[in-house]
């Protein structure tokens, strides 16, 4: 049984904005998402934050929200926000029935607590010791529950109520791809009928400026357009996003329509051999160019602006383009930063939009050519790429309802 | 919660176990039905001032350094081999089918901090990142999805890697995600590993700070000690196991040997309380439940349950309550045993490990026993396999794994196809 896969609700919350009709707004003037960038706070590594939220719109309880950091608030604002949209929310029946995916990193960690250690760490006569002891006096009991990727799950099932089952999938920008497939095959094939998939990352984390610059990743100076920027062409950003599937049968009998279809997903890992990306994602295209109507196709990229992969996704997408009469395409971590585990679900959730729009934004690197301004008669179908910038390649395709 | 779909039997045809009991799949077997134990004193790392400083490790892998990533990418390459010989599937290099990995979260730990502070001549993290330059290869090696990549290019499974953390119910999910990839047709076999040397002391300090961990120190083997009366915490441990599941029919066809099935695999979240269980139980009775309906059996048919019985006097008082809810009056002739009395909670591992446990109850016919059962508790009338394995009759098995932070996944395990 193959049946189809309905997106009924989405949530977005980027630097650009909370929810598909900011993200709109926000892309439509250069001069706006521009502004959202921060080449300060983590200086000299320009960042995408997602500027304060109000938590009192999205998680009521306090304790609630003292019981997470950033990184959990934005999921669970992301996941409130595609609920809502759905018409799932306070739905207490149909919640306990929907299954709950997720992609995502750990959790902040206390940088205060690690720097004050580490610089008594010098001085200890015994450092294991010290160690042990800091650690058992400045560790928050809590920050524990703040930091396990599974928590951030726990945190939407606590306050959303979703509850019929949880998955938390970890692991880069696989995990975003990874957690979407897992929710499209299992609606496509009998095995759930409603999902709640989301993807979640914080760019504001200087233990990540540690974990993505020793390798020389990260962008280290003053912010560029994406896609011609050297090896260290990195700008995270922080995002989450969420989407509410659902099979036909199980929307029509809430009363709900599809405000877009997911027509196809696929995950895929090369080992990123010269070459190996584009082969597998050729084998993706040639599942996916058989759906596609010329001219009424536009693409997000996932491409994360380290420069040797992002330029093999270039070169490749140009080809996708001149083989189909063009398909303009935007590299949307030109626009919002790169947000790893949340990068493929970014890009769904924002293609839903310019599937309502009929249209693509203005492009975000005019000089790029493959960032055409969209000239055609309606968009009705958007590609989504996802590469990772170690490993995986994903390539999902959205249509019109 | 998934359909009832049993038209494609799951078959398992290769195991592979490693725990601080030793390695490979019979060794464990041996010790764990003779009822010893892998609890031993820290000796990875000082243990001033910690609270708990007994854990189950698998320090015989003797691997260079202290990274626990490396650790637990060796313990799962060795599980992955043995499951491999034993179900003879694929070529070496040449997995024909997806890998599912129920792994611990990774980061930085405090060695490598240690050096970038040294490195950088500061411990301010914007020092830190400025002056620290390493490998690809070291940067992967802190990546959430290093084990999984590792894993992909040595055995060559196909398509993207997936790491799972439910928690500890990791290793059953798992397993849950491989039967349905088989039951929808998108693959013939599946690689279904989990593995966990998380054993460092900020980890089992975060532990302690929320009181979940066992603190008799003194006699380690008697440490943990699952539904006594005297229960005080779970053991941090370590393990990992891997277990090959195939399509039956495709199995049959290349003249497998087939060890037994996954009849049926259920879940159920619970929302009440980040640490705590719902008080009513049921979300675990739920999952239970999940799991039974998804076999397509009632609970009678079940002659014997390997519980997540962690010694928590949480976990095993809500757990008890939950098989009361499931069994009825039939509980008291259901045997219960907890792995976790001998072999510690190998925690994102600890559902795939103890499944592993239970076919091998399956093929022997003989219950592992719940060691360190002393002081019975009255609120927990079961019958636990106290201190010594049991012959018994039985045809199948339900495994329970429930993760801290509300993630619960069941599996029913059998002999035969139904």
């Amino acid at each position: 049984m193959q049946r189809e896969v309905w997106i009924t609700g989405r949530g977005l919350i980027s630097a650009l904005g909370e929810g598909g009709v900011a993200h709109w707004a926000a892309l439509q003037d250069p001069a706006r998402w521009r502004a959202a960038v921060d080449e300060k706070s983590f200086a000299p590594f320009p960042i995408h934050p997602i500027a304060a939220l109000d938590l009192d719109r999205f998680i009521s309880k306090k304790g609630d929200q003292r019981a997470m950091g950033p990184l959990m608030h934005y999921a669970v604002a992301a996941t409130g926000l595609a609920l809502q949209e759905a018409g799932l929310a306070g739905d207490g029946a149909a919640l306990a029935r929907t299954d709950l995916v997720v992609a995502g990193p750990g959790g902040e960690r206390d940088i205060a607590v690690d720097e004050q250690i580490l610089a008594g760490l010098d001085q200890a006569p015994n450092q294991g010791a010290f160690l042990n002891e800091r650690l058992l006096n400045d560790l928050r009991p809590t920050l524990f529950l703040a930091q396990l990727p599974n928590l951030i799950a726990g945190n939407i099932s606590i306050v959303h109520g979703v509850t019929g089952s949880s998955r938390t999938f970890m692991g880069e920008e696989i995990a975003g791809i990874d957690a979407a497939r897992d929710a499209f095959a299992r609606i496509a094939a009998g095995q759930s009928d409603a999902a709640l998939v989301a993807g979640v990352f914080n760019a504001s984390r200087w233990d990540m400026m540690l974990l993505y610059r020793p390798s020389g990743l990260l962008l280290d100076g003053p912010w560029q357009p994406l896609w011609h920027r050297h090896r260290a062409g990195m700008a995270l950003g922080s995002l989450a996003a969420a989407l509410v599937l659902e099979s036909p049968d199980h929307a029509q009998a809430r009363g709900r329509r599809a405000i877009a279809k997911l027509t196809a997903l696929q995950a895929d890992r090369s080992r990123r051999t010269p070459g190996a990306a584009v082969l597998a994602a050729e084998q993706q295209w040639a599942t996916a160019a058989t759906h596609l109507r010329r001219g009424e196709v536009g693409l997000l990229s996932g491409a994360c602006g380290s420069g040797p992969i992002t330029a093999e996704e270039r070169d490749l997408l140009a080809g996708w383009g001149g083989n189909h009469g063009g398909i303009p395409v935007r590299g949307t971590a030109g626009a919002w930063g790169h947000a790893v585990e949340a990068s493929f679900l970014g890009n769904l959730a924002l293609a839903i939009t310019c599937l309502e729009q009929g249209e693509l934004f203005p492009p975000l690197d005019p000089n790029e050519p493959l960032e055409a301004p969209w000239r055609g008669p309606a968009l009705t179908q958007m590609l989504v790429t996802g590469w990772g910038h170690h490993r995986g390649e994903g390539l999902a395709l959205l249509e019109a309802p | 919660m998934a359909r009832r779909d049993i038209s494609r039997p799951v078959a398992i045809t290769g195991i592979g176990i490693l725990t601080s009991l030793g390695e490979g799949r019979e060794e464990n077997w041996r010790r764990l039905t003779a009822g010893h134990s892998g609890i031993t004193r820290i000796r990875r790392f000082p243990i001033d001032h910690l609270r708990t400083s007994i854990a189950g490790t698998i320090d015989f892998l003797a691997i260079d350094g202290q990274d626990t990533p490396l650790l637990t990418l060796e313990a799962a390459c060795r599980v992955v081999r043995e499951a491999l010989a034993q179900s003879g599937l694929g070529q070496p290099g040449d997995f024909p089918g997806p890998l599912f990995l129920a792994g611990p979260p990774i980061e930085h730990e405090w060695p490598q901090r240690r050096s970038f502070a040294e490195r950088a001549r500061s411990t301010a993290y914007p020092a830190m990142a400025a002056a620290t330059q390493v490998s690809n290869d070291a940067h992967e090696r802190f990546l959430n999805g290093f084990i999984a990549d590792r894993i992909a290019d040595e055995f060559g499974t196909l398509g993207a890697p997936a790491t799972i953390s439910t928690a500890c119910a990791s290793g059953a999910t798992v397993i849950q995600l491989g039967v349905e990839a088989i039951r929808r047709g998108d693959a013939a076999a599946v690689l279904a590993l989990g593995a966990d040397a998380s054993v460092q002391p900020e980890a089992i300090i975060r532990f302690s700070l929320l009181s979940a961990l066992s603190t008799a120190n003194l006699d380690p083997a008697q440490a943990a000690k699952p539904f006594s009366k005297n229960r005080d915490g779970f053991v941090m441990a370590e393990g990992a196991a891997a277990f090959v599941l195939e399509d039956e029919a495709a199995a049959k066809a290349r003249g497998a040997e087939i060890l037994g099935y996954v009849l049926g695999c259920g879940e159920a979240a619970d929302n009440f309380h980040r640490t705590r269980s719902s008080p009513d139980g049921a979300p675990i009775i739920r999952c239970m439940r999940n799991a039974l309906a998804d076999a397509g059996l009632d609970p009678e048919a079940i002659d014997h349950v390997n519980a997540h019985g962690t010694g928590t006097p949480e976990n095993d008082k809500m757990e008890t309550m939950g098989l009361q809810a499931v069994f009825g009056e039939r509980l008291a002739s259901v045997p219960v045993s907890s792995n976790k009395s001998m072999i510690g909670h190998t925690l994102t591992a600890a559902g795939l490990i103890e499944a592993g446990f239970a076919m091998l109850t399956l093929r022997d016919q003989l219950l592992p026993p719940t060691i360190n059962y002393r002081e019975p508790d009255p609120a927990i009338p079961l019958d636990v396999v106290p201190n010594q394995a049991r012959p018994a009759r039985v045809r199948r098995i339900l495994s329970n794994s429930f993760g801290f932070g509300g993630q619960n996944t069941c599996l029913v395990l059998g002999l035969d196809a139904a």
